[in-house]
């Protein structure tokens, strides 16, 4: 029959045009660029050569400054999963309204700046930081100990950044484990703490497993904190990549790196495939479904062995309590519990919170903070080049917002709503650019918008910027489209709505909050975004981050403290929005 | 009154393999009220999406009042459904949902406001119109989705379970709330349950659908009383089912042998042709066994005897059930009304099973168990 085929060519022709926007965006800006890369690194002057890495591994130096890189990422890794553990596991059990608290926390944390967060470190740590001042009045030490960068300054910027990405990844996880099953185990005979190791714990791993894949990898990548807390014995590899660009303009040789560090996240991608499944990746949905381990049988067993043991542990060590805390419904934190969590976000929060007094102070960023003046405010308002910076990044921020939605909705309509062929290679393919480390997007991308006069154009940033947010629009809005009713739809046009109208009256204003959310998101996500400004912008195009990088690397000032403190009230509000949105979409 | 007829011919989905519509044809005359029914997975959604205009057939036809509408959007097909969930549309308060169909019709306000007010009456929710859907109990939205399917007078309606998420006595009343409506407005219907007792109670026709095909249509007394299959027996109320093998057929019914008996018996016909030497079953519906002490009932057309294994008491019904005396024939249920004071019978004790000739009705064995 004619009339089906006419209808199947007009399916196929509107898939093509949902998904070749994203598709298009992705192979120009981070396939091809990437790939210009990597081929720079084999082909010099005259033909291919392998000249670059020979020149890698002619020297320890090289491999010394990966070999940290790895220690850095991996103790981080460890640090973040198991304070981060019972700050999600907290924040699943906890009542609605403790749970809005606690997330905003996390989510503020989250949000604001690596490179305030960084700063307000070094400030913290300063020689007349609040640390030293009160090791000095506590008696502790006589004079400032230098506290900067070394090895634990490092790790505890690392920690600061990474850890509300690690509780987040849990949160994902737990919240989905069904809260009767501990308690089913409760009531054929299992004591609370064999409960816990034995049910809730394996039901959580998946969590904890792709928490833990999420923050090693992000470490691997970052030069902002050790750049900015660490000292030359703390020199991580994507710093060495800037270098090369920046000072020498080698490309063969930052290709070459990059090479290397691509390698290094492909094995941890490969071996973490190998353990879990990349499948558990997506986290949400795994425990329901949980496919058994992959883990061979008395690697299976020696774990279940361990489980036990902890088990028992806890009991044992439970019991000794007083009866009236053994007791307690099992539903609710303990006090350690909660105050350990409580710590944690005061630590991880309090260091941007105590920049907020000094940049109101006259005394430099000494503690404690002495005397009132807007000062500060006023040199930074005063700049065209903050000014500036503010602007670029709001136009900027917006943009990408704009074509990442433009870009990455359809993509998730097509990803959601139709039976193509090989959705799990082309999620793959669309998340990539959250797996590529971004110095090598960044560097690539550099090379390219160089040779079509992109460099410090807002249009460049904004498809660069666009190339990193949109996994994230298209990772929302799929889950948004998940939980949304296509009978909905199907009623419209029963009803006698067009296509269209179906869009207009009942798609769009249902799915609002949730694209609302997405857009804040890649806003967000441009409005922070440091790696790609860092090479294709200056001067008086550079944007706000990238502005304060070239500050703060100069000098330590009030001025940055005043900045600081904006931002973080920017993104306080932003995510105060963000949340009404949610808690809208998620009232009807 | 507005209605139409629609016609089915050879209609088929398939989902990659496995074929969810096998060719279907179906009549729906003007104004009837055809129920599909069905156990889950059997189809029914399928063919009543197709019939929306919700899914595309693989191939066959649909037509609405001879115009072929096969290939139309379903916006154009003028045709109302009510779904499982009601799909009453978050953002809206009640009456901007009930005025959405007038506005895609592009109705004037004045009249839209009119015929959604009177929409409510017909509901009698007329109070709740200020309201938003997640304000209404669940009856009350079943009612709002009815209202919005009326306004704008489709001539045909789909409902699918649209009963399937409300408590027994609610369901009750809302079937007879759209058998009223269904009166009133005179307008063609096509109704989807797995509930058979539902379909019994409302339907002109029952359409019943086994994996992805129909099974039987016709009358509720059709389906109930001359089953074509042991599907159908099965699937409409309890039945006994006996083994027998044709002896031979006349003009008003068949002499059939029961296993393990020698005496030939009687039982009629569902329209099915039999020869004789086919294995049949013979079926006799609970409460159309006639139970005795042993030895009584000589007008009966089949006789066994049987052990009382248990009673069972369910408000109007009591149910006896029975083991048979011959070997290897399955256990039996009987039913009568219940009557106050003490069990005529014990467990444990020898009863007499009898049925009336017009009562054993003969199903082909071919398919089935
Ligand atoms: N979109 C689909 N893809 C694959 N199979 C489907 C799809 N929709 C329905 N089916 C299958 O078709 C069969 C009939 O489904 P449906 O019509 O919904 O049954 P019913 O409504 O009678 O419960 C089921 O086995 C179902 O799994
Ligand atoms: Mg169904």
């Amino acid at each position: 029959m004619a009339a089906p085929r006419a209808i199947q060519r007009n399916l196929a022709w509107t898939r093509a045009a949902m998904g070749a926007p994203l598709v298009l965006l992705l192979v120009l800006f981070l396939v091809y660029p990437v790939g210009q890369l990597l081929l720079l690194s084999v082909y010099g002057e005259s033909g291919f050569t392998l000249a670059q890495y020979r020149q890698l591994f002619a020297s320890s130096v090289y491999l010394d400054v990966l070999l940290i890189t790895l220690k850095i990422s991996l103790v981080t890794t460890l640090i973040c999963v198991v304070t981060g553990y019972p700050i999600a596991y907290l924040i699943s059990v906890v009542d609605k309204k403790r749970k809005t608290t606690l997330l905003f926390w996390v989510l503020l944390s989250f949000w604001t700046s690596f490179l305030v967060r960084a700063f307000a470190w070094i400030v913290l740590l300063g020689r007349n930081g609040v640390i030293n001042k009160l090791l000095i009045s506590l008696g502790i030490i006589s004079s400032p100990a230098s506290l900067l960068y070394n090895f634990g300054s490092v790790l505890v910027g690392m920690v600061n950044a990474l850890l509300p990405l690690a509780v987040l990844t849990m949160l994902a996880v737990m919240e989905n484990i069904d809260r009767t099953l501990p308690r089913a185990a409760a009531t054929l005979g299992a004591r609370p703490g064999m409960a816990f190791w034995k049910i809730y714990f394996p039901l959580s791993l998946p969590g904890v497993a792709a928490a833990g894949i999420m923050v090693f990898v992000t470490a691997i990548g970052f030069f902002i904190v050790p750049a900015l807390l660490g000292g030359r014995r703390e020199t991580m590899i994507t710093q060495l990549i800037i270098d090369q660009v920046q000072q020498t303009m080698n490309w063969g040789f930052a290709g070459a790196i990059s090479v290397l560090l691509l390698f290094v996240v492909f094995i941890v991608f490969a071996a973490y495939d190998r353990l879990l499944g990349l499948s558990t990746m997506t986290g949400a949905a795994a425990p329901r479904n949980a496919t058994p381990s992959r883990l061979s049988g008395p690697l299976q067993k020696a774990g279940d062995a361990l489980l036990t043991l902890l088990g028992a542990i806890s009991d044992r060590i439970l019991r000794l309590l007083p009866s009236r805390r053994r007791d307690r419904n099992p539903d609710q934190a303990g006090m350690g519990l909660q105050a350990f969590v409580w710590i944690m976000l005061l630590i991880i929060s309090a260091p941007t919170i105590l920049m907020i007094p000094l940049s109101f102070g006259t005394g430099g960023l000494n503690w404690p903070p002495q005397g009132f003046t807007l000062h500060w405010y006023e040199t930074v308002l005063s700049s065209p080049l903050w000014t500036q910076a503010m602007l670029r990044s709001l136009l900027v921020g917006v943009g990408t917002g704009l074509l990442a939605m433009l870009i990455g909705t359809p993509a998730a309509f097509l990803l959601v709503r139709s039976d193509i062929r090989g959705k799990a290679a082309w999620l793959a393919f669309i998340l990539s650019p959250i797996v590529v480390p971004r110095m090598i997007i960044a560097v690539g991308l550099f090379y390219v918008f160089a040779r079509m006069g992109l460099v410090g154009s807002a249009f460049g940033l904004i498809l660069g910027h666009t190339v990193v947010a949109v996994p994230y629009v298209v990772m929302t809005m799929m889950a948004v489209l998940r939980s949304y009713d296509t009978r909905l739809d199907h009623a419209a046009q029963s009803l006698g709505a067009r296509p269209i109208a179906t869009l207009r009256y009942v798609t769009f204003p249902i799915l609002g909050a949730g694209m609302m959310s997405s857009f804040l998101f890649a806003f967000a996500t441009s409005f922070d975004e440091l790696t790609i400004a860092l090479f294709a912008t200056g001067g008086l195009n550079a944007t706000l981050p990238k502005q304060f990088w070239d500050e703060v690397t100069l000098q330590v000032s009030p001025a940055i403290a005043a900045v600081s403190t904006c931002l973080f009230v920017f993104m306080g509000l932003l995510i105060f929005v963000a949340e009404r949105l949610r808690r809208r979409a998620a009232a009807r | 009154m507005v209605s139409s007829s629609l016609r089915i011919h050879e209609l088929c989905k398939r989902y990659g393999d496995f074929v969810a519509l096998a060719p279907t044809s179906l009549d729906v005359a003007r104004g009837e009220f055809l129920t599909l029914l069905g156990p889950s997975g059997s189809g029914k959604t399928t063919l009543l999406s197709l019939i929306a205009g919700l899914a595309h057939p693989d191939e066959g036809r649909i037509l609405i009042d001879d115009a072929d509408v096969t290939h139309s959007p379903a916006y154009d097909r003028d045709i109302g459904v009510v779904f499982q969930n009601y799909a009453l549309f978050p953002h809206m308060t009640i009456e901007d949902n009930i005025a959405f169909p007038l506005k895609m019709r592009k109705v004037a306000d004045t009249e839209a406001r009119r015929r959604t007010a009177e929409a409510l009456e017909t509901v009698r929710l007329p109070h709740v119109a200020k309201r938003y859907p997640r304000e209404l109990s669940g009856g009350q939205q079943q009612r709002i989705a009815l209202a919005r399917c009326i306004v704008y007078r489709p001539a045909i309606i789909l409902m699918d379970e649209p009963l399937g998420a409300l408590d027994k006595k609610l369901r009750d009343q809302m079937q007879l709330e759209i058998k009223r409506i269904h009166r009133e407005l005179g307008t063609t219907i096509v109704y989807v349950t797995h509930d058979q007792e539902e379909a019994m109670t409302m339907s002109d026709r029952i359409c019943l659908m086994n994996a992805g095909a129909i099974e039987q249509i016709g009358t509720p007394q059709d389906l109930y009383f001359r089953p074509r299959s042991v599907f159908v027996a099965d699937f409409l109320g309890e039945s006994n089912l006996l083994s027998a093998t044709v002896r031979g057929v006349d003009s008003d019914g068949l002499d059939v042998v029961l296993a393990a008996q020698a005496a030939p018996s009687r039982a009629v016909g569902n329209g099915s042709i039999f020869a004789a030497g086919e294995p049949i079953k013979v079926m006799v519906r609970p409460q159309n066994l006639v139970v005795g002490d042993a030895g009584g009932g000589d007008q009966l057309a089949g006789r066994l005897s049987g052990r009382l294994l248990d009673v069972m008491i369910s408000g109007s019904l009591t149910r006896l059930y029975i083991a048979p005396e011959t070997a290897g024939m399955p256990q039996l249920v009987a039913a009568h009304p219940t009557r106050s004071g003490a069990a005529p019978y014990e467990i444990g004790q020898l009863l007499s099973l009898g049925w009336h000739a017009t009562d054993a009705v003969a199903i082909s064995d071919g398919k089935g168990i």
